[in-house]
């Protein structure tokens, strides 16, 4: 889907309806970044999705997907070095991929500036946690800009990449998934595109660049020296304002996109409005301003999503200052979890200033409830007979450790395959932990292809070393599945040309793995045959059990007029009612009709046959392919 | 909330062209030259489950997001998913779009939670006194259309204040490519008329 009708590219000024995470790639472009990386992860792809908008021979910058979140930071640290401006993006969890160099950044004089955008996901909408990365810039002494709407992320990251650039520092511009994914329409700003030179000016000379023992501490302090600057800088920043409805009393502080939930609520408002200080740098904080505030209100609010970070610097701020103001933060685990909607804001003001608002009306409760609709694999997926036949063949005392990805949905019912998970590439070596001193219990571990690329390699290289005994099954679908279709190290291309490409099988081969079996994921006999196989192997084995995902795989088909639109038909004079199709495979294609009779529902089915083999009735054909073979 | 405000809940199921259907009212609102904002679903919940989206349409919208029971036009692309609409976000009074098609969930599908019917959907609605608007078509191209069959019963009925059929057809041009669209045009004004 086209995000913007103009080119993002055009040196016009433009008006146009877009989403946060295109709003970037406008900034990016305007701004002359000229190196940018990530990892796919939501809610930020969207912003590759926005730069492959620009064909390659026109994008003002480079861009790669790099393998995991960690290697696309240093590769902007190292285009940094070169004095190219760079900026890197990631999802909210894959900073702690790359925390390890992360950290580090700070401690430099990053000779093109550096951005890091990162997207952080209140209400774990699409992530493992909610995890609040204000806390990784204040370990790591990097400043914070925190847009609300796309708006601001268009102008805030032009700001932010203008500052790092003249201090030669690392720059956080925090989103949050509304903010990445709100839709608004932006006006462009007109620039001229430079030509580039592109010549590498690294020059050691301008370090330090290596932090070992004192010189760390060194670095440290220059880390502290271009904060302290900052934050100068954030009290005098207009990005931090205050919304003046002239009320002594009462006074709210927020920022991101908590300030639109509230600005939206307090329309209704029936009594005065409060004062708001809203910050667009909540790290760090314009201490002035905020004292200003809070000494010339009674009482104040602070609307923080998440965790706490700015409600303990003001309450100290407030004691060190003698503030008779009485500061109100978080009163419950409530306030510390989920987004920061409108409904939840006006919850938390009406608790705290019960006059604020009137009476709310009363609704009636629904007459019917809504059935819960969990996620699901989709028609024709390669994981769904896998894990069909395993959760038939597999012993109840039998251990599945599943991985992020596709794969992970095998978890629900009826599979329930995957019975533990914690985060990108953990499988084999959480199997191998399940797998010590273990003699009873067998450990089958998951994982999808462009996590293993992203981070299981180094568990499988420990397997093998250290000899755990447990199969690894690889599944790989060819494309980064849930986050969008991004291709990977496994697909033969990356997202600027076509290049080799590193299969799995030849990437287990060279870390040192004995026992490689390899069959089509349909191929449900052949697969278990495999996992039996290599329950009897002495140590670490691997079954790759490989379908393309079909998702992907159908919309190509679709769009290249190559879809047969073949359909599975479920015989009305064969089928017994075993629901094997139903409630063993569990293909949302399959539905139970009011008379009982199943269906093969024509908008879902897309003819790929792995349900066939399921159906001890042979009550299933695929309807075209037969007629055609008449 | 002042009475210019319009806001708009779409929801259905990963998979069904969603994104679309958003993205063309909410271009066709700008194209209309009402201020807009808006958010989708994106990621996981794509997957077949559940997705959604916001549409906010006048001068003093600020989150994108829509507040519980606050709906003055749900849009549901599936039967289960509208009651689903309905229950949580129709405002009183408001209206209720919805394309009669049902995709079973999987605890449906395992006998565990019962279909929504349209009998349900339509008491539900009673409830609300929110008016209800059927929209099927049979023999289409490709399931993902029904999106736009669904746009023409907003462009006929003029469920969406200020927006007309000629607005739906330009943002419609914006974001489909030329043999699609003369398709999608084709299904649209066979039931604007």
């Amino acid at each position: 889907m086209k995000n913007s009708t103009t080119s993002l590219v055009s040196e016009q000024a433009f008006s146009e309806l877009v989403i946060g995470n295109t709003a970037i790639v406008r900034a990016m472009v305007e701004s002359g970044v000229r190196v940018v990386t990530s990892y796919p992860g939501s809610p930020t792809p969207e912003i590759a999705e926005a730069i492959s908008s620009i064909p390659i021979e026109k994008r003002p910058f480079y861009f790669e997907y790099s393998t995991n979140e960690k290697v696309a930071t240093e590769i902007a640290f190292g285009a940094t070095m070169n004095g190219h401006t760079s900026c890197v993006f990631f999802k909210s969890v894959g900073i702690n991929v790359a925390a390890d160099s992360f950290v580090q950044l700070g401690f430099y004089n990053l000779l093109g500036g550096m951005v890091v955008v990162l997207g952080d996901d209140p209400g774990a909408n699409s992530s493992q946690n909610e995890q609040d990365n204000r806390h990784l810039a204040a370990l790591s002494y990097i400043p914070i800009f925190e847009p609300a709407s796309p708006k601001e992320v268009y102008t805030m990251f032009k700001e932010a990449v203008s500052i790092a650039r003249k201090k030669q520092m690392p720059v956080i511009l925090r989103l949050t998934t509304h903010v990445c994914h709100a839709k608004q329409k932006i006006d462009f700003q007109a620039y001229k595109a430079k030509k580039y030179d592109w010549a590498p000016s690294f020059d050691n000379t301008k370090g330090p660049f290596i932090a070992i023992t004192t010189r760390a501490l060194e670095m440290k302090r220059n880390a502290r020296k271009k904060l302290a600057e900052f934050a100068e800088y954030s009290d005098k920043s207009e990005f931090n304002t205050i919304i003046n409805n002239s009320n002594k009393e009462r006074g709210i502080i927020t920022f991101g996109a908590t300030f639109l939930s509230l600005q939206d609520i307090l329309q209704e408002a029936t009594n005065k409005k409060p004062d708001i200080l809203k910050l667009g740098i909540p790290y760090p904080i314009p201490k002035k301003l905020i004292l200003e505030f809070l000494s010339s209100h009674k009482e104040v609010r602070i609307l923080e999503e998440l965790d706490n970070l700015l409600e303990k610097e003001l309450k100290a701020m407030a004691y060190e200052n003698k503030l008779s103001c009485k500061i109100t933060g978080k009163q419950s685990d409530e306030e510390w979890i989920g987004e920061y909607t409108p409904d939840k804001v006006q919850d938390l003001l009406q608790k705290q200033w019960p006059d604020l608002f009137p009476k709310p009306q009363t609704i009636s409760k629904p007459l019917y409830s809504a059935p819960a609709r969990p996620p699901q694999l989709c028609p024709g997926c390669g994981h769904r007979p896998v894990f069909t036949a395993l959760s038939k063949h597999l012993k109840p005392e039998d251990i599945t450790v599943g991985d992020i990805g596709c794969h992970t949905l095998g978890f629900l019912p009826p599979h329930n395959i995957g019975q533990i998970v914690v985060s990108m590439g953990h499988s084999v070596s959480t199997g191998s932990g399940l797998a010590i001193g273990n003699k009873e219990r067998r450990v089958i571990a998951f994982v999808g292809d462009s996590t293993f690329y992203h981070a299981a390699m180094p568990g499988i290289v420990n397997a093998v070393f250290n000899k755990h005994k447990i199969t690894l099954v690889v599944l790989p679908n060819g494309t980064t599945g849930m986050t969008g279709h991004q291709n990977h190290p496994g697909t033969g291309e990356n997202f600027n040309e076509i290049v080799d490409a590193i299969p799995v099988k030849q990437v287990l081969e060279g870390l040192g793995v004995k026992n490689i079996r390899e069959c089509d994921a349909y191929n449900q006999n052949k697969f278990i045959e495999h996992i039996e196989s290599s329950f009897q192997d002495e140590g670490f084995s691997v079954v790759i059990a490989e379908h393309p995902c079909m998702l992907k795989k159908t919309r190509e088909d679709k769009k290249a007029g190559k879809f047969l639109g073949n359909k599975i038909e479920v015989r009305n004079d064969m089928c017994k009612l075993l629901m094997t199709c139903i409630q063993k495979f569990a293909c949302p294609t399959f539905q139970i009709m009011d008379d009982g009779q199943v269906i093969a529902h024509p908008d879902l089915c897309i003819g790929d046959g792995s349900c066939m083999q399921t159906c001890e009735a042979k009550a299933l054909r695929n309807k075209k392919k037969e007629q055609q073979k008449d | 909330m002042k009475s210019e405000t319009f806001n708009i809940y779409i929801i259905g199921v990963g998979g069904q062209g969603l994104g679309l259907l958003s993205e063309t009212i909410a271009r066709a609102a700008a194209y209309s030259g009402i201020n807009v904002c808006g958010t989708d679903t994106h990621g996981l919940a794509q997957r077949g489950g559940m997705v959604d989206s916001t549409i906010r349409l006048g001068e003093n919208v600020f989150s994108p997001l829509i507040r519980k029971n606050d709906a003055d036009l749900v849009i549901g692309m599936e039967i289960n998913e509208s009651l689903r609409g309905v229950n949580d976000y129709l405002k009183p009074k408001g209206t209720l779009v919805y394309y009669s098609v049902s995709w079973q969930p999987l605890p449906v599908r395992l006998g565990k939670e019962k279909e929504v019917k349209k009998s349900m959907l339509e008491e539900s609605c009673k409830t609300k006194e929110a008016k209800i608007f059927e929209a099927n078509m049979d023999n289409l191209k490709d399931s993902r259309m029904q999106n736009v069959v669904l746009l023409g019963v907003l462009a006929k009925n003029q469920l969406i204040p200020g927006i007309e059929p000629k607005h739906y057809k330009q943002a419609l041009s914006d974001l489909l490519n030329h043999k699609i669209l003369e398709s999608n045009i084709e299904v649209f004004e066979k039931i604007v008329g």
